[in-house]
């Protein structure tokens, strides 16, 4: 398994550029022609709840599968007067949720600064922990005990109960490490019933196929975890796999890039459509600018304002508030089946 | 090179309703049914089909069901498992044959 990143290894689809050409002449259908036919283009916002925050492509693991192309190898981080910028936006914005996500958030040196910041705004605090982060150094190990203290909710990714299909998908011995650092999780009160304190899981298929249903696979992931290691947690959510960086490029090495992308288009749903996460939310990259969603992010799409307005630095809600979502055909992994966003199916 | 399969031709499979609709209709729905959560999971409906594929060897259904069954969350083992169920049904039901062959090996033997 590689351990670099597509930039690291300079791939010609690291270049967001050279994504966003390729989905474009590669896939039929325009997906601004199916929002089109249901009269939904352009796509508008509604009130903005979540602000997610990207606060760095620093990660300790390089799975096959990253949208954002994160791996040790990538030194892009926030910085602290970023994070200000950042609070400071988040006061306005009126959003109740900020999402912290990365590369693995807590690798960045003011992660728990910034978490301590964002606290005393009372905000409801979401943060994308990969897992292996907590037990892969000491000084992370009272990540949970960190976690607790700021009521977080803690959203990790485990793609299968079981070493084989996790490992091939996000490197070799990350499922043992995964359980043990949930059974860390668990030992402080994250996602036992009555402890308030929430873990949830993401699934994300381990392949060029979509996730089935998200209540049936919670049913059987609750059931192995708790049978074969005692784990418990609260949710699962069924993410698909959007057809970008390191997944795309899978996708395409292996052959399988039009048969994933018929299935996309052939399971639109309108419904998910309707409520796709980009509709609610702000993504911020780390180095402040602001899209509709990660996505977007990692493909340089910024939201379509004026171009002082794409920045922290003049964040403008009202602004905002008024923009068309840019679209792409990479948008078809959000409305496939039940849909797809950061907190699982959306139809 | 021209075969008798095309795998394309799966995709394809609704289009039987062109030479008699109101039968395909009912077979449709019917099927559909059958693959709904019911007494059985869908998932362990899932892992059905996909031994009676490949009992029936139908090229169509075995693509079908191994993709079903990735989406429904089965791995590799739990889909191989499976098909060695076919395999036991098949093979067993031979061997249980082999009963009759001897009653009858028997009969005519001195």
């Amino acid at each position: 398994m590689t351990t670099k990143s597509l930039q690291a290894l300079n791939h010609e689809l690291a270049s967001a550029k050279s994504q966003v050409e390729f989905l474009e002449i590669s896939t039929q259908i325009s997906f601004a022609e199916k929002l089109k036919a249901q009269n939904l283009f352009p796509l508008t916002v509604k009130p903005l709840d979540i602000f997610q925050i990207n606060v760095g492509k620093m990660c300790n693991q390089v799975c096959k599968h990253c949208h954002v192309d994160a791996g040790p190898d990538r030194k892009e981080i926030m910085t602290r007067e970023t994070m200000q910028l950042c609070l400071n936006a988040i006061e306005k914005s009126g959003a109740h949720t900020v999402d912290l996500t990365g590369g693995a958030p807590e690798m960045n040196p003011d992660f728990r600064w910034f978490v301590e910041e964002i606290s005393k705004l009372r905000k409801k605090i979401i943060v994308r922990c990969n897992l292996t982060i907590i037990v892969a150094n000491k000084k992370y190990n009272d990540l949970p005990d960190f976690f607790k203290l700021h009521k977080i909710e803690v959203v990790s990714s485990l793609p299968y109960f079981s070493s084989v299909k996790t490992d091939s998908q996000r490197g070799d011995g990350v499922f043992d490490k995964s359980i043990q650092a949930l059974k860390m999780l668990n030992e402080v009160g994250y996602g036992k019933d009555d402890s308030g304190l929430i873990l949830n899981l993401v699934y994300n298929p381990a392949g060029a196929f979509l996730p089935g249903d998200q209540a049936a696979l919670e049913r059987e992931f609750k059931n192995k975890l708790k049978t074969n290691f005692g784990v418990e947690f609260n949710n699962l959510f069924a993410i698909t796999n959007l057809p970008i960086s390191r997944f795309l490029e899978y996708l395409v090495r292996s052959e399988n890039y039009h048969s994933y992308m018929e299935k996309l288009i052939g399971a639109y749903n309108p419904i998910a459509a309707e409520n796709v996460m980009c509709r609610n939310t702000i993504s911020v990259s780390w180095d402040g600018y602001l899209y509709d969603c990660d996505f977007n992010q990692m493909l340089e799409l910024h939201v379509e304002t004026p171009k002082s307005n794409q920045h922290l630095s003049d964040f403008n809600l009202d602004i905002l508030n008024l923009r068309a979502i840019k679209i792409g055909q990479h948008c078809y992994g959000c409305t496939a089946g039940a849909g797809s966003s950061c907190g699982g199916t959306v139809a | 090179m021209k075969t008798y399969y095309n795998p394309d031709d799966l995709k394809k499979f609704g289009s039987i309703s062109e030479f008699e609709p109101n039968l395909a209709k009912k077979f449709f729905d019917y099927y559909g049914d059958v693959f709904k959560d019911g007494a059985l999971t869908a998932r362990e409906k899932a892992l059905i089909a996909l031994a009676v594929a490949h009992t029936v060897q139908c090229p169509y259904c075995i693509d079908a069901y191994t993709q079903d069954t990735m989406e429904k969350g089965c791995d590799e083992a739990q889909l191989m498992e499976a098909v060695h169920v076919a395999a036991a049904i098949r093979g067993g039901a031979s061997l249980v044959h082999g009963v009759q062959m001897m009653n009858k090996y028997k009969e005519l033997s001195m």
